[in-house]
C-alpha cells in the first residue's frame, strides 16, 4: 500500500469543490448578489444614523461595507456545508472513503473551494463598493488586507458549516443552521458600532459575538487606516475559529472514516 | 354560487388542518421576529435622530414592519405549499373535485389568513414581552385591517406565481420580490429621513403607504388611511385577477 | 494460498439500535475468482452485509477477511483490495464522467499519465466514450451505473462488490452490465461479491448463489443444485376455452400434484421429469382437448426461496412472473 500523497488528494478535491461552485451560477450569482443587495438598502435606508451623536466621523456607506464581506462567507460556509453533507446523504462520500484519501485531504479540499469563493466575493464586494463611492482610508495595501480578512473568515465560516455537515449528515440540518449564523451577524456591531448600542442585553451579546471583532477589523481599514488593536482582534478571532472549527471537522471526520 | 363556497370551505379547512399537525406553518415568522429582535434591539439610538418623530417609539415602530412581514410571508408560504400541492399531484385531485375553481384560490387564500393570524400574534407576542409601550389611543383594529389587507394580497401574488410555475421552484420566485418590497420601504426611519435613491424608491413602492398608516394606528396618530386603504384594494383587485390567470394557466396545462 | 483473493465470514452479525438483526450470524466463503451471488429481497440484510465486507459499516459481532485482511484492523488493506458499486448511484451531478474517474484515480494515487491512460480505457470498456465530457447529471439510470463500474475497477481491484447493480435499469443495460461483469470474472480473474434480488440474475451470472432472508443464510450452492434440490420442473396448459378447464385438470393430474397457477391455468409439478412433457401432449390430444398454451417450467431460483423460506420473493417474484405473461401475450 503506497497510497497517494496528501499534495495530489487534496488538489484533486479542491479542484472538484472549485469546478462544481463555478458551475452551478445560482449559486455563484446569489452568493454575489445577495449581500450586494443588502449592503445597498441598510446602507441607504440607515444613511441618517451617522448624524448620531458618537458615530464615527464617516458616511454610513463606509460604516457598513464590512457587512457584505461577512455576510458572504455565510453563504459559503452553508453551500460547502451542505455540498459536504449531500456528499455523505448519497454516499458520494462512501465511494471517496473506500480509496486511500485521507480524511485531512477531503476537508482541506473542500475548504480550498470556499477560500476561491471567498476570494471571488472579496474582490467583486470591493469593486462594488468602491463604484458605490465607499473611501478605504488605508489605501491600497488595506484592500489587500481586507481580501485577506475576507478570505480568513470565509475559512471560519466554512469550517464551521463543515463541522456542522459531518457531526449531522444531513443537508436539512446545515441549512436549517443558515438563520442561526444569520441571527449570529446581525446581533453584533454590524449595524452600529457598540457604543450606540443602547440596550444593555444587545450590546453585551455584541461584545461578546466575535463576529463584531471580525467586522470591527475590515471596518477599521475602511473608516480609520491602520488600527493595530482592531487588526489583531479581527485577525485572531478569526483565525482562532478556524482552528476551533477546522479541529473538530477533523475529529469528527475519524469517527466517520472507521 | 354554492359551489364557489363550498370549493373554498374545504379546500381552507384542509389547509387549516395541515397547520395544527405541522408546527412548521409558523416557519413565515421566523425572520421577521428575527429582524424584529436585531433591529428593535440593537438599533433604539437610531430613534433619537434629529427629525426621527413617532411618538409610540423605536420598538413600536419596528414592531409595525415586523408585524406587516410576518403576515405577507405567510401569505408567500402558502404560495410555497400550493407550488408542492401541484408537484405532489394533489393540486390535480383538486382541479378535478373543484365544480368552481375560483374557489381554490378562495380556499387557500383564507387559510392563509388563519395563518397570518396565528405568525402575526408570535411577533406581537415577542414585541410585548421584549417591552414595547402600550400607548393610549391606537387603533389595534386599524393596524389588523390592514395588515389582513397585506396577506391577501401576498398570498394573491404567491398563489398567481405558484400556479404558474407548478413546482417548489416557484418558492424563491415568490419570496425574493416580497423581500424586496419590505426592504424597499421605510425599514429604519421614516419617509422624511430617507434620502438618495432609497427615497425615490420607497416613496414609489405601494407597500410604504401601508406601512406609514400602521405605524400611525399604534402610535394613535392615524395618517393617510384612505389612501392607505384604497392601496391595499387596489392591489388585491390586480392581483386577484394575477391568481385567476395562473389557475387558467394551469388549467390549460391540465 | 489463493484465499488471499477471496472472502471468508464467520458469524458476521450487525444490530441496529432498534429493530431485530439485520445481518444475524452469517458464514459464508467465496473463493478467488468466482462470482456470488446473494440473493434475497429487500431488507433481507444484503446491502448491510456489504457495506460490513467494504468496511464501510463496522459489524456488531464475527469476522470477515476480505483479500485476507480482516475487515475491522485492516480496513485500510481490505480497501486497497477491493472496488464497489453500492446501491446508490452516487455521482457528482456537476462533473463529467470523466472528470470521476479522474479524482478517483487521483485519490487512489495513480500517476497522471496513467491516469489518463485507464480513464479511456474504462470509459471504452463501458461504453461512455461519447458520453464522458458531459456532466453526469444528464446521464441516464443506465449510465450512471456503467460510469459507477469504471469507477469502481480503476484501481484495478482484486475483489468487486456489487450491491444491486442492475434495480431499475431497463433490459438492454441490464444485459450488458451482465456481460462485462462475466467477462471481468472469465477474462481478469476478479472476485465478484454481488447482491441482487433478481432471479434471473443470480442464475445468469453466479457460480454459487447464497440466498439471505431476515439476516439470514437459508441455501448456499450453485444455481443448478439449488434448483435440482427443489426438483421436479412443472407444466403449465391454458385450455382453449373455460368450460373445458375441468378435463384439463383431470389428464395434468395424472401426471402429478396441482399447484397454485394464474387463473384461467392449469399447473403440476411434473412427477416423472421433464420428459413427461410429451406424454402430456399425447394425453390432451387423445382426450381431443384444444389448449391455446402449453409451458414447460424449469424450477427457479424463486422456487428454491419459497421452499425454503414458505414466502416468495416479493417484488422480484412477481416482476418475473408479469415478464412471462408479456412474453406469453
Amino acid at each position: 500500500m503506497t497510497g497517494s500523497s496528501f499534495l495530489v488528494q487534496v488538489v484533486a478535491l479542491a479542484r472538484r469543490s472549485t469546478v462544481r461552485t463555478l458551475r452551478q451560477p445560482a449559486v455563484l450569482i446569489s452568493a454575489l448578489l445577495f449581500p450586494m443587495m443588502f449592503f445597498s438598502i441598510n446602507a441607504s435606508g440607515l444613511d441618517a444614523a451617522s448624524r448620531l451623536p458618537g458615530f464615527p466621523d464617516a458616511p454610513y456607506l463606509d460604516f457598513a461595507f464590512a457587512f457584505p464581506l461577512v455576510q458572504a462567507s455565510l453563504f459559503g460556509a452553508i453551500t460547502a456545508g451542505s455540498d459536504l453533507a449531500r456528499d455523505i446523504e448519497n454516499g458520494f462520500f462512501d465511494r471517496l472513503s473506500l480509496t486511500p484519501m485521507r480524511p485531512a485531504a477531503l476537508l482541506s479540499g473542500m475548504l480550498t473551494g470556499v477560500v476561491a469563493l471567498g476570494l471571488i466575493q472579496g474582490v467583486v464586494f470591493l469593486a462594488f463598493g468602491l463604484l458605490m463611492g465607499v473611501t478605504i482610508s488605508s489605501g491600497i495595501p488595506g484592500m489587500l488586507v481586507i481580501v485577506a480578512l475576507t478570505v480568513l473568515v470565509a475559512l471560519a465560516f466554512g469550517g464551521l458549516g463543515a463541522m456542522l455537515a459531518i457531526r449531522t449528515g444531513s443537508v436539512e440540518a446545515v441549512e436549517s443552521a443558515f438563520p442561526l449564523f444569520f441571527v449570529a451577524i446581525f446581533m453584533s456591531s454590524i449595524n452600529l458600532p457598540r457604543n450606540l448600542i443602547e440596550q444593555d442585553w444587545f450590546r453585551f451579546i455584541a461584545t461578546v459575538n466575535p463576529i463584531s471583532y471580525l467586522v470591527e477589523g475590515i471596518r477599521s481599514l475602511v473608516i480609520t487606516g491602520w488600527d493595530a488593536q482592531a487588526l489583531l482582534l479581527g485577525f485572531g478571532c478569526a483565525a482562532a475559529i478556524v482552528v476551533l472549527a477546522i479541529s473538530g471537522a477533523a475529529a469528527s471526520m475519524r469517527t466517520r472514516v472507521a | 354560487m354554492g359551489s364557489f363556497f363550498q370549493v373554498a370551505w374545504a379546500v381552507a379547512g384542509r389547509q387549516t388542518y395541515k397547520y395544527f399537525t405541522n408546527p412548521a406553518f409558523l416557519a413565515p415568522a421566523l425572520f421577521p421576529l428575527f429582524f424584529f429582535v436585531a433591529f428593535a434591539g440593537g438599533l433604539t439610538r437610531v430613534g433619537d435622530i434629529p427629525g426621527f418623530n413617532y411618538a409610540a417609539g423605536y420598538i413600536a415602530f419596528q414592531y409595525v414592519w415586523a408585524l406587516l412581514q410576518a403576515v405577507t410571508m405567510g401569505g408567500a408560504f402558502t404560495g410555497f405549499s400550493i407550488a408542492s400541492d401541484f408537484e405532489n399531484g394533489f393540486a390535480r385531485r383538486l382541479m378535478l373535485a373543484a365544480s368552481n375553481r375560483y374557489g381554490i384560490i378562495l380556499g387557500y387564500t383564507l387559510a392563509s389568513i388563519v395563518r397570518a393570524f396565528m405568525t402575526g400574534a408570535l411577533v406581537t407576542v415577542l414585541a410585548l414581552v421584549t417591552g414595547m409601550p402600550i400607548t393610549g389611543g391606537f387603533d389595534f383594529f386599524g393596524l389588523i385591517a390592514l395588515a389582513v389587507l397585506a396577506n391577501i394580497a401576498a398570498t394573491l401574488f404567491g398563489a398567481g406565481i405558484a400556479m404558474l410555475l407548478r413546482t417548489q421552484q416557484a418558492g424563491p420566485v415568490i419570496r425574493t420580490p416580497i423581500f424586496l418590497v419590505l426592504f424597499l420601504a421605510p425599514v429604519f426611519v421614516p419617509l422624511n429621513l430617507l434620502t438618495g435613491w432609497i427615497e425615490t424608491v420607497a416613496r414609489l413602492n405601494p407597500f410604504t403607504a401601508i406601512l406609514d398608516a400602521s405605524r400611525g394606528f399604534l402610535a394613535g396618530d392615524p395618517q393617510n388611511v384612505p389612501q392607505a386603504f384604497a392601496i391595499s384594494a387596489a392591489l388585491i383587485l390586480i392581483l386577484s385577477f394575477w391568481a385567476v390567470f395562473g389557475l387558467r394557466q394551469a388549467e390549460k396545462a391540465g | 494460498m489463493g484465499r488471499d483473493r477471496g472472502i471468508i465470514v464467520e458469524g458476521l452479525v450487525r444490530e441496529f439500535k432498534k429493530g431485530p438483526r439485520a445481518v444475524d450470524g452469517i458464514d459464508l466463503r467465496v473463493e478467488p475468482g468466482e462470482v456470488y451471488g446473494f440473493l434475497g429481497p429487500n431488507g433481507a440484510g444484503k446491502s448491510t452485509t456489504v457495506l460490513m465486507l467494504t468496511t464501510l459499516l463496522p459489524p456488531t459481532g464475527g469476522t470477515a477477511r476480505v483479500a485476507g485482511y480482516d475487515i475491522v484492523k485492516e480496513g485500510p488493506q481490505v480497501r486497497g483490495s477491493i472496488g464497489a458499486a453500492l446501491q446508490e448511484a452516487a455521482l457528482d451531478p456537476f462533473l463529467t464522467g470523466r472528470e470521476h474517474l479522474n479524482l478517483q484515480a487521483a485519490l487512489h494515487g495513480i500517476s497522471r499519465s496513467e491516469r489518463r491512460k485507464r480513464g479511456n480505457a474504462l470509459l471504452e470498456r463501458v461504453g461512455l466514450q461519447e458520453a464522458a465530457d458531459r456532466r453526469v447529471r444528464g446521464y441516464s439510470g443506465g449510465m450512471k451505473r456503467r460510469l459507477d463500474l469504471a469507477l469502481a475497477l480503476v484501481h484495478e481491484p482484486q475483489i468487486l462488490f456489487l450491491d444491486e447493480p442492475t434495480t431499475g435499469l431497463d433490459p438492454q443495460s441490464r444485459s450488458a452490465l451482465w456481460s462485462e461483469v462475466s467477462r471481468l470474472a472469465r477474462d481478469e480473474g476478479v472476485t465478484v461479491f454481488l447482491t441482487t434480488q433478481y432471479l434471473e440474475e443470480a442464475d445468469v451470472l453466479a457460480d454459487r448463489v447464497g440466498i439471505i432472508d431476515r439476516g439470514r443464510i437459508v441455501a448456499e450452492d450453485t444455481p443448478e443444485a439449488l434448483k435440482a434440490e427443489i426438483g421436479r420442473p412443472s407444466v403449465e396448459a391454458t385450455p382453449a376455452g373455460p368450460d373445458e378447464r375441468g378435463a384439463v385438470v383431470a389428464v395434468l393430474g395424472r401426471f402429478g400434484e396441482e399447484l397454485p397457477s394464474q387463473p384461467g391455468t392449469v399447473a403440476v409439478r411434473l412427477s416423472g421429469g421433464a420428459s413427461g412433457l410429451a406424454d402430456v401432449v399425447r394425453a390432451l390430444d387423445a382426450e381431443n382437448l384444444k389448449v391455446s398454451n402449453l409451458r414447460l417450467e424449469e424450477p427457479s431460483l424463486d422456487d428454491v426461496f419459497l421452499a425454503k423460506t414458505g414466502r416468495s420473493l416479493e417484488g422480484a417474484g412477481d416482476r418475473d412472473k408479469n415478464q412471462a405473461e408479456e412474453a406469453q401475450a
